[in-house]
C-alpha cells in the first residue's frame, strides 16, 4: 500500500478538477443560469400560427431577451395556437398593447417571440392576455403568394 | 465421515477421494492422513496433481468424490465464511510466492494482519520485524518483490504464510530451481519453524534428497494412485519398482520416458499430415 | 455444413456461459461495494491509477477534439451564414456524444487496458489464489475498488474533455476565424439544455464507466494465466468495450433524445 500524500492530492484535484468542469459545463455552456428564474410572471398570447415556436424559445424586446415560452396548445375551439410566455418579473412595465410577434433570428436561425410595447400606461398584469399578435412567417406561403402575384402581373 | 483409530491425531485426512480435470483423471480414489506436529511429504514427478491436492485442501478446488477434513472439519461442506475462518489458519507458501507485487516486503507480510485484525501499527511493526526475523529477511523490509531473488521472495512468502500464527502451512514446491545455499536456507527453515511453533506441515515436492531429510513420513503418489508410503527410510528401502525408479532417478521405468504416443516408426512414415 | 452448425452450437454456448459468468462476477463485484466504502483508501489508490493517470489523455484528446469541431463547424456554418451557432455546434456534439464516447474509448485503452493486464498477471503470478488462501476475498480486495474507481473516474472525465473541448472550440472559432465570442457562448447557453445536454451526458458516461470497468476486470480475471491468454484478454478488452460502447450509445441516444 504505497499511498502517499502526493498520490492524495493528485486525486483530490482530479476530482475537484471534474467538478469544476462540471460546474463549467452547468453555468456556462447550458442555460442553467436562466433555469433558476429568479421570479416569473405568465401572459397568454394567441397566433394563428405559432409556426416553428418551442417550448424554452427566446422572448424578447427590443433584442433584449426577456422571458421564454413555457407552453404551446391548440385552443380546440378557435384553432388558434396559445401560447403561454414566461416573463422575468424585471421587466414588469410591459403596456397591455404590446405586440406579440414570431420572428426568425437569421435566415435558418431558430423562431423567437418579439415584443413591441405599445403606448398605454397600463401594464401587463401576471396571466394577461397579449391581444396584439403577429403570427409566424411560414416561408413556403410567402414564397406561393411571391410566385402567384408575378404570375398575375405577367397576365 | 471415516473415523478409523489413525485419523484420531491426524489434523488433515483425506478420505476416498477423486478428482479429475476434463477426462484426465488427477486422483483416483486415494486416502491419506497428515499428522499433527509432522512434517508429511507429498512425492511425485511432476504432473501427478501435487499442487491440486493443496488445493483440494485449501478448499480452492472441489472433488469429484471423496471427503477432506481439516481439524475436524469438512472442507468442502462448509459455509463461505467458515472456510474463511479455516484458512486464516492455514499457511501457504505458493511455487511463485505470490507475493503482491505493488507491495514491499514489510507491506506484504503485514498485509494478513491488515486485512483480518484490527491491531494497531506499532503492534503491526513489531510482529511483522519477528516474522521477518525469523526467516532472516529484516534488512530487506524496503524491497519491492521485483528486487527479490527466487529464495528471497519464498522466504517473504513463508513470513507472510506465518503472521497469523496458523497451525499448518502448505508448502508448494519449496525447493524448485533454487541454489544449494538457499535451498539449504529453506529446509533449515521449515524443520525449525515446525518444531519452534508447533506447526504441520506438508510439503509437496519432487526433490527427493532434501524432502527426505526433514519430512516425518512420505506418501509418493503417480497415475492418481499411492504407490508408496512410509517413513523417509521405509521409503528407501522400498521394494517397489516404481519407488525406487523415482528415488534414484532413472531415465526409464515403471515412469516411461516417452509422453504416450503412436509407433514410432509408423509415425515417421505417416507423412503428409502436419502434426 | 454439418461442422458449421455445430461450431455455432458450441460457440453459441460459449458465450452464454461466459455471458452467465460475468454477470455472477459484476454481482459479487457489486455486493462488495459496501465493504470497499469502508476502506477509502483502497479505493482512493485505485482512483489515481484509474482517474489520475488518464487526465492528461483525456484533457489533451478533448482539447483536440474540441479544436478540430471548431475549425470544421465554422468552415459548414459559414456557407450559411450561421458562424454565431458555432458554439452549439461544438457544445452539443461534445457534451451529447464526443465527451462520453470518445473519452470513454480512450479510457477503455488507456485504463481498461491496464486492468486488465494487471488482474490477468495477479492471477497467473498466483496472487489471486494466494489472497484467497490468506482467507482474503481477491473480489473484495482488488476487484470491486477498481469497479468503483472506473465508475466514479469516468463522468469526471467526460465532463472534463468536454469542458476542455468546448474551450477548444473556443480558442479557434472565436480567436483564430473571428466568430463572435459574446454570439459563441450565448447561442450555447440559450441552446444547450441542463436537464436534456448535461445530465444526459453525465448519464452516458455513468453507463459506459459501468461497462467499460466491468468489461476489463471480468477479461482479466476470466483470462488463462498465460502471457498469451494475458494478451488476449487485453485485446479482448479493447475491442469488446469499444463495441460495447458505440453500441449503448446508440441506444442511450435513441431513448434520451428520441423524442423531439
Amino acid at each position: 500500500m504505497q499511498h502517499t500524500s502526493t498520490q492524495d492530492t493528485l486525486v483530490g484535484l482530479f476530482v475537484a478538477s471534474g467538478i469544476v468542469g462540471l460546474f463549467f459545463l452547468a453555468m456556462q455552456v447550458s442555460n442553467l443560469t436562466s433555469f433558476v428564474d429568479e421570479d416569473s410572471y405568465t401572459v397568454t398570447a394567441r397566433f394563428d400560427n405559432s409556426g416553428g415556436l418551442k417550448i424554452k424559445s427566446p422572448v424578447s424586446a427590443a433584442g433584449v431577451k426577456v422571458g421564454k415560452v413555457s407552453s404551446i396548445y391548440l385552443d380546440p375551439k378557435t384553432y388558434q395556437s396559445v401560447v403561454q410566455l414566461s416573463i422575468n418579473s424585471k421587466f414588469n412595465t410591459l403596456p397591455d398593447d404590446t405586440t406579440a410577434s414570431i420572428f426568425t433570428a437569421g435566415l435558418l436561425g431558430e423562431q423567437y417571440v418579439n415584443l413591441e410595447p405599445g403606448g398605454s400606461d397600463v401594464y401587463l398584469q401576471k396571466n394577461g392576455k397579449i391581444e396584439i399578435t403577429q403570427s409566424a412567417i411560414i416561408l413556403e406561403k410567402v414564397i406561393g403568394q411571391f410566385l402567384f402575384k408575378s404570375a398575375e402581373e405577367k397576365k | 465421515m471415516d473415523n478409523s483409530v489413525s485419523s484420531q491425531d491426524s489434523l488433515v485426512s483425506v478420505r476416498n477421494l477423486s478428482f479429475s480435470r476434463g477426462n484426465q483423471k488427477i486422483f483416483d480414489n486415494i486416502s491419506l492422513d497428515f499428522q499433527r506436529g509432522k512434517i508429511t511429504a507429498i512425492m511425485g514427478p511432476s504432473g501427478t496433481g501435487k499442487t491440486t491436492l493443496l488445493k483440494l485442501i485449501g478448499g480452492q478446488l472441489f472433488p469429484d468424490k471423496g471427503t477432506i477434513t481439516v481439524d475436524g472439519q469438512n472442507v468442502h461442506n462448509l459455509r463461505r465464511t467458515e472456510l474463511y475462518n479455516l484458512r486464516k489458519r492455514l499457511g501457504m507458501l505458493f511455487q511463485s510466492g505470490a507475493l503482491l507485487t505493488d507491495m514491499n516486503v514489510f507491506d506484504n507480510v503485514a498485509f494478513p494482519l491488515r486485512e483480518h485484525t484490527h491491531l494497531p501499527e506499532s503492534m503491526i511493526r513489531t510482529l511483522v520485524l519477528m516474522k521477518l526475523q525469523a526467516v532472516g529477511l529484516r534488512g530487506a523490509r524496503k524491497l519491492m518483490p521485483n528486487e527479490l531473488s527466487g529464495g528471497m521472495s519464498r522466504r517473504v512468502a513463508l513470513a507472510r504464510a506465518i503472521a497469523l500464527d496458523p497451525m499448518m502451512i502448505l508448502y508448494d514446491e519449496p525447493f524448485t530451481g533454487q541454489d544449494p545455499i538457499s535451498m539449504g536456507v529453506l529446509v533449515h527453515l521449515i524443520k525449525s519453524l515446525n518444531s519452534t511453533l508447533g506447526l504441520t506441515s506438508i510439503i509437496v515436492s519432487h526433490d527427493v534428497h532434501d524432502t527426505s531429510a526433514i519430512a516425518d513420513y512420505i506418501y509418493v503418489l503417480s497415475g492418481g494412485k499411492i504407490v508408496g508410503e512410509g517413513t523417509p527410510k521405509e521409503i528407501q528401502e522400498s521394494d517397489s519398482e516404481w519407488v525406487q525408479q523415482f528415488m534414484t532417478g532413472a531415465a526409464d521405468g515403471p515412469v516411461h520416458f516417452h509422453y504416450p504416443a503412436k509407433d514410432y516408426v509408423d509415425d515417421l512414415m505417416s507423412s503428409g499430415k502436419r502434426y | 455444413m454439418i461442422q458449421f452448425i455445430q461450431n455455432l452450437g458450441r460457440n453459441t454456448c460459449i458465450s452464454f456461459n461466459k455471458l452467465g459468468r460475468s454477470t455472477y462476477f459484476l454481482l459479487q463485484t457489486m455486493s462488495g461495494m459496501f465493504s470497499v466504502l469502508g476502506r477509502p483508501r483502497l479505493l482512493l489508490n485505485q482512483m489515481y491509477s484509474v482517474g489520475v493517470l488518464s487526465f492528461l489523455i483525456i484533457t489533451i484528446s478533448g482539447l483536440f477534439v474540441g479544436m478540430v469541431l471548431g475549425l470544421q463547424g465554422f468552415y459548414t456554418l459559414s456557407d450559411f451564414g450561421a458562424e454565431e451557432t458555432l458554439g452549439v455546434m461544438v457544445a452539443a456534439s461534445l457534451v451529447r456524444e464526443l465527451g462520453p464516447v470518445v473519452s470513454a474509448l480512450l479510457f477503455a485503452g488507456r485504463a481498461g487496458s491496464a486492468l486488465t493486464a494487471e488482474i490477468g498477471l495477479m492471477k497467473a503470478t498466483e496472487q489471486l489464489s494466494g489472497m484467497e488462501m490468506m482467507a482474503v476475498d481477491p473480489i473484495k480486495r482488488i476487484i470491486t475498488p477498481r469497479f468503483l474507481a472506473g465508475l466514479i473516474s469516468m463522468p469526471i472525465l467526460a465532463a472534463l474533455f468536454s469542458a476542455v473541448g468546448i474551450i477548444g472550440g473556443q480558442m479557434i472559432g472565436c480567436g483564430l476565424l473571428g466568430v463572435d465570442e459574446g454570439a459563441y457562448w450565448s447561442q450555447m447557453q440559450a441552446n444547450i439544455d441542463f436537464q436534456d445536454d448535461i445530465i444526459n451526458g453525465v448519464i452516458k458516461s455513468i453507463v459506459f464507466g459501468f461497462v467499460t470497468s466491468w468489461i476489463a476486470l471480468f477479461e482479466g480475471y476470466d483470462a488463462i494465466p498465460t502471457s498469451e491468454g494475458v494478451s488476449r484478454a487485453t485485446t479482448r478488452t479493447v475491442v469488446n468495450s469499444a463495441f460495447s460502447i458505440l453500441g449503448l450509445d446508440f441506444i442511450l441516444t435513441a431513448l434520451m433524445f428520441g423524442d423531439n
